[in-house]
């Protein structure tokens, strides 16, 4: 995601200088992003040059420009706000591509890396609900967005290695190492 | 103080060829203000170990000990008086007696402790008090939601002298935000002195947990380690 999006929506509340839409983007997203003051001055000449934001003549002080939304950058915010995030394509996750190369390597007990994984996940888990417990409800709402998505996400992937741990055991004989020699998967039953 | 203790607890039902081997070896304490989760898919042993550490089965090897009494000690009878005390239980399907209101069923434990009618009555007003639904007393099981269902029998589980809660998934039954508030409530009565164990299914429900260990096939397989205290958070710091 672009830093551009995040300061349209801003200003599509009310008009603001460059040191403001600073504070108010890492405040509004669950202080997980923050910004340097030269990425939001940048990312203002761009919207600038591409006709989605204009200054005003209301400098609150001298040197400390306005901004606001064009109609064109009205336009693109509602966009981007009713176009759903895609989800990445073939992602290249290090945890699914290390356990279907443990699958075959000689020498690696697969179960122990997903239950290791498994451990090292909830314990994560753990984290992120110890900061859940001390967000209030109210004042915290984008915080706790974005923690609940973190905790969804670890939860999923714990599910993802319960599943496959059981998936092993059903195919892989108990106790054995899967070898590049072992049998092979057998083909899925429809 | 511990609240349980399990020493190489095993389950063995059945002979020779239909032997099977519930739990084997498992051992693990919970103190007064600990939660413990235990996870596991279905036949791991979960229901099974949460039977021996309530007195409701007796293990074929090892010993269980509540609230510092190992339960073989005790004769039948003994064993049910000290269930019936010290242990409080929430399942998945609430259990409320649905002809009691919600005051009447936490209270009963209380009668049944040989407590007073209206002792047992300020002692339940006070326990849905402390679920916050004190204006749910007078109520019936089936005019309550699920989730306020769930607190009437967390009340009831720690009314008295109660301090061990064993939880059998208490949040099946729920959605999402009431399984959670289900989980706080239960976190906050283990912060405030109770010991607690439940079982789940739920990586995110357990996670509520200072330790979670899992069973595999009636064995420990995983454990997650005690929380790291705060001196240790600061030495690893400097």
């Amino acid at each position: 995601m672009s830093v551009k999006h995040g300061l349209l929506a801003l200003l599509g509340r009310e008009p603001m200088h460059g040191y403001q839409l600073r504070v108010e983007f890492e405040r509004s997203t669950g202080m997980t992003w923050p910004l340097n003051i030269g990425q939001v001055y940048s990312t203002l000449s761009r919207l600038s040059r591409d006709g989605l934001v204009e200054e005003t003549d209301e400098a609150e002080e001298p040197g400390k420009v306005v901004y606001r939304l064009t109609e064109a950058g009205r336009a693109e915010l509602a966009a981007w706000f009713t176009t759903p995030v895609a989800p990445a394509e073939q992602p290249r996750d290090e945890l699914a591509i290390k356990v279907a190369l443990a699958l075959h390597t000689p020498g690696v007990d697969v179960s122990a890396v997903l239950r290791a994984q498994r451990v090292a996940t909830i314990r994560k888990l753990q984290e992120f609900t110890r900061l859940k417990a001390k967000a209030d409800e109210a004042d915290d709402q984008a915080w706790l967005l974005v923690l609940d998505l973190m905790i969804f996400r670890a939860e999923s992937e714990v599910r993802w290695l319960d599943h496959s741990e059981t998936r092993l055991s059903r195919t892989t004989p108990r106790g054995t190492q899967a070898s590049a020699k072992a049998d092979r998967p057998k083909a899925a039953r429809r | 103080m511990t609240a349980l203790e399990l020493h190489d607890v095993s389950r063995v039902h059945g002979k020779g060829a239909t032997t099977v081997r519930a739990l084997s070896g498992v051992s693990l304490s919970v103190c007064a203000g600990e939660l413990l989760a235990v996870m596991g898919p279905s036949g791991s042993g979960k229901s099974t170990l949460l039977q021996l550490a309530g007195g409701l089965d007796e293990p074929t090897g090892g010993t269980v000990v509540v609230a510092g009494t190992d339960l073989a000690s005790l004769d039948r009878s003994g064993r049910a008086a000290l269930r019936r005390r010290r242990v409080g239980y929430v399942f998945q399907d609430f259990n409320l007696i649905s002809t009691l209101t919600a005051a009447e069923n936490v209270a009963l434990p209380r009668e049944l402790d040989g407590v007073r009618a209206r002792q047992a009555r300020k002692d339940a007003l006070d326990a849905l008090r402390s679920v916050e639904l004190a204006d749910a007393a007078d109520r019936f099981p089936d005019e309550l939601s699920g989730g306020q269902r769930q607190r009437v029998a967390i009340a009831r589980a720690l009314v008295g002298e109660r301090g061990l809660l064993l939880a059998d998934e208490p949040t099946g039954a729920l959605d999402t935000h009431t399984g959670e508030s289900v989980l706080k409530l239960i976190r906050t009565r283990c912060d405030e002195g109770a010991a607690g164990v439940l079982v789940t299914h739920d990586a995110r429900h357990a996670a509520w947990a200072d330790r979670i260990v899992f069973l595999r096939d009636g064995m420990l397989v995983d454990d997650t380690g005690a929380p790291p205290s705060a001196e240790s958070l600061l030495e690893g710091a400097s």
